[in-house]
């Protein structure tokens, strides 16, 4: 197999030709925690909807309000869940008589088509390595992201590098440590406090001559009207492309599916200072539903591509937004 | 996301302007939008619609005053009553004769150990205690070096046992530390947990028993959704924690999570953070807090914001310059990209009250310097010190080599004297009024 072939793979989760036994079974697996993450999602978003629907063969005003009300307490925000509710009543106008299961379906679609998934071909070139960037707020994930990244990446026989470029937070650095160790990733590191476009720019010229299949890079969470820092973000994606013309190759922000509206800003901000490709969500096997998703797909086109259930290795799954949405309408337990 | 509330608010208020009295037709639409304005910031769909009907019942009936607008009243109804639900006054710490004990919790990420690290700080300056930090956090990697970089850096104890995985152990021995260490505070550092997660709620609830802490805070981060009803709820019922620290709030999010948590589970909110500096630790004011979350102009934001970017031996340099009258190009290019630092023009003109819905439609571009920078940068650096040099000749090579016309620039040089001259009449007069009043906003925050 070749080298883009198995990065394909391995980025966008699909076994071509040969797929082993050994990966239905992870498939398999993979499906059951995204159910077990989504489950309890599941039974407090949508849940609510076939409770206010079942038995009803018409949209009231009453039941508009509280399908409005479910939309609004999963953060999918007013614009978007009145762009829903919106589309649900030019619905009601065309065919009067509705049935549950014809909202559901209805909300089902409504929903899928604001989501955007991330479709973008990649189109390797013959640069390697293919470097990836995770940036984003304080505390949303960002390391542990990178870690589960790594693990898939090493598991389809590619070789990692990690760059530590958040060189400010206390300990940042022995954190990826460990994920590098568990990940038999390469770690390029410097001191705390160093410039992080220059920890960039070594982790690109290791990869080179070490012949790395990818390279992560890690950077300091920073708040996003924190302008010095956004400045920073856009030269340190400068230095990269100095020593790799297209580096990096895949910009990726790790939102927080607990944060609320503040999402959008975050996601505008961010592409502004490095044009983001996709989103991964975090932290989606709590009880926050994940809806600014779907409201930052609708409002700024940037696709989810990953989302985070959990803080083990295999806890990381590509974003599929039939899957995604059908789960949480599944009519199961 | 700044003007959008505001904006919202005064959309709102229109439908008020011109009445007499505050009736239940005309403030129906009115709370309805107020209602939409909160749920944007984050406020819980039903601590919104709880609250905008407390509002109503009581501006119903309100006699309107001819001097204000409808519209400005019920503003100080609703601001008056957020205060009243944030706690109308901030809340301190318990300390104890003895041993002070402060247990520390909440989600992954909200922020936990570098509040840790701040408390810590935080009390041994203002209560002149001598604190152990301890770390409980087992899980994830590197979480006891961070704790443990943040104790030196604070210079303060430190406790952790390695290899040791029983957290409810570990704080308990860290008691026991404690004493022989002659340690007057420790603070527990936890792991982050989902509140569905049965297995660590349970070890949480298990560390509180073992230490019986003087005080447990429940960290959450000021950006928070809809879920802070859920995880403020579930942390309470497991923990009864004693109060809430809200973390992240120098980013730009409105914090309606602070009203939600409130309301959900009455407990009173202690700290906030603002900022990744181990000084960044501050007591919570409700009524600002209440004005964050209502957009009614973010004056003291914005004085923030200069102070953080604004550097004062740059504007020493130049005020010494000024009273010599020898401000120049330079220093007022300088001036520009200091102001450039601070954000952008549109949001930083937003955050001054009332200015909102009338730069709605403006296009306040941010290259707005950009012709000016040009104009500067085509200058030789004489012509830039002595602009009173700049002749007809040289102004028509500036304009050719800054790509703008004779009365461009003829147009930047003369507001550049009068300015100048204005600054050279505020530097005689009344002794740097302007700079004490500037200064006295500044020390309050």
């Amino acid at each position: 197999m070749n080298f883009f072939k198995k990065l394909k793979e391995s980025l966008t989760g699909k076994k071509t030709e040969d797929s082993g036994t050994s990966n239905q079974d992870t498939e398999k697996k993979s499906a059951e925690v995204l159910k077990k993450g989504l489950e309890k999602t599941k039974n407090s978003f949508f849940g609510n909807f076939s409770k206010s629907l079942v038995g009803k063969s018409k949209i009231s005003d009453q039941e508009l309000d509280s399908i409005e009300e479910t939309l609004l307490k999963s953060d999918i925000g007013i614009e978007t869940s009145l762009k829903i509710i919106d589309g649900l009543e030019n619905r009601v106008r065309k065919d009067k008589f509705i049935h549950t299961n014809e909202i559901y379906d209805f909300l089902k679609d409504e929903i899928k088509n604001l989501l955007l998934q991330n479709k973008k071909d990649y189109s390797f070139s013959d640069e390697k390595p293919y470097v990836i960037m995770v940036v984003g707020i304080n505390g949303v994930g960002k390391t542990t992201t990178i870690g589960k990244l790594a693990h898939q990446f090493n598991k389809n026989n590619l070789s990692v590098t990690i760059g530590a470029a958040d060189t400010f937070r206390a300990a940042a650095i022995d954190q990826l440590e460990v994920w590098s160790n568990r990940t038999n990733a390469k770690l390029i590191k410097q001191k705390m406090g160093s410039d992080p476009a220059s920890v960039c720019f070594d982790t690109l010229k290791s990869a080179k001559s070490n012949d790395s299949d990818v390279v992560i890079i890690d950077t300091a969470g920073r708040l996003h009207n924190n302008v010095n820092l956004m400045n920073e973000l856009t030269k340190i994606k400068k230095v990269m492309s100095k020593v790799s013309i297209n580096a990096p190759h895949e910009v990726i922000l790790v939102l927080d599916a607990t944060t609320g509206q503040n999402a959008i800003e975050q996601a505008k901000q961010f592409s502004k200072a490095t044009e983001v490709d996709c989103i991964a969500l975090t932290k989606l096997d709590g009880t926050a539903k994940g809806g600014i998703a779907i409201g930052i797909s609708d409002q700024l086109n940037i696709p989810i591509k990953y989302i985070g259930l959990g803080e083990t290795v295999n806890d990381l799954q590509l974003f599929d937004k039939d899957k995604f949405v059908d789960t949480l309408f599944s009519n199961e337990n | 996301m700044f003007q959008n509330l505001s904006e919202k608010l005064e959309r709102a208020f229109k439908t008020l302007k011109g009445r007499a009295t505050i009736s239940d037709i005309n403030v129906a639409q009115t709370m309805k939008e107020i209602r939409k304005a909160l749920i944007s910031a984050d406020v819980d769909y039903k601590t919104a619609k709880s609250f905008t009907d407390k509002v109503r019942e009581k501006a119903i009936g309100q006699k309107v005053l001819t001097s204000i607008e409808p519209g400005q009243l019920l503003t100080k109804i609703m601001k008056d009553e957020l205060a009243e639900l944030m706690g109308s006054e901030s809340t301190d710490i318990q300390i104890e004769r003895g041993l002070t004990k402060i247990l520390v919790a909440g989600l992954q990420g909200s922020g936990k150990t570098t509040f840790s690290g701040k408390l810590a700080l935080y009390l041994k300056n203002n209560k002149k205690l001598k604190p152990l930090l301890v770390a409980c956090d087992v899980y994830r990697p590197a979480a006891i070096d961070q704790l443990e970089i943040l104790s030196k850096q604070v210079n303060a104890d430190f406790y952790c046992e390695r290899d040791n995985k029983d957290p409810v152990n570990i704080s308990k021995n860290a008691i026991k530390f404690s004493k022989t260490n002659n340690n007057n505070l420790i603070i527990i550092d936890t792991a982050g947990r989902i509140s569905i997660d049965q297995e660590m709620m349970n070890e949480i609830g298990e560390i509180k028993k073992a230490v019986s802490p003087s005080e447990t805070l429940f960290v959450v981060d000021a950006m928070t959704g809809q879920d802070a009803v859920n995880t403020a709820k579930n942390f309470n019922e497991v923990l009864d924690f004693d109060g809430v620290v809200l973390t992240k709030l120098d980013g730009d999010t409105r914090g309606g999570a602070a009203l939600t948590i409130r309301s959900v589970v009455n407990k009173p909110i202690k700290f906030i953070g603002t900022s990744e500096k181990m000084e960044g630790l501050d007591v919570f004011y409700p009524d600002r807090m209440a004005s964050r979350i209502l957009g009614m102009g973010d004056v003291i934001s914005l004085v923030e914001r200069a102070q953080q970017q604004f550097d004062e031996d740059e504007a020493r340099k130049i005020q010494k310059k000024i009273a010599k009258n020898k401000f120049g190009f330079d220093d007022f290019y300088k001036q520009i990209q200091q102001i450039k630092k601070m954000g952008s023009m549109k949001d930083l003109v937003g955050m001054i009250p009332g200015v909102g819905k009338n730069i709605k439609d403006m296009d306040i571009d941010d290259d707005a310097f950009k012709s000016i920078e040009a104009i500067i940068n085509s200058m030789t650096p004489k012509e830039r010190s002595n602009p009173e040099i700049l002749n007809g000749s040289r102004r028509k090579r500036i304009a050719v080599g800054s790509g703008n016309s004779v009365s461009e620039v003829n147009k930047l040089i003369k507001q550049f004297l009068q300015m100048s001259k204005m600054m050279k009449m505020m530097q005689g007069g009344g002794k740097n009024r302007v700079m004490d009043m500037l200064n006295n906003q500044m020390q309050r925050r």
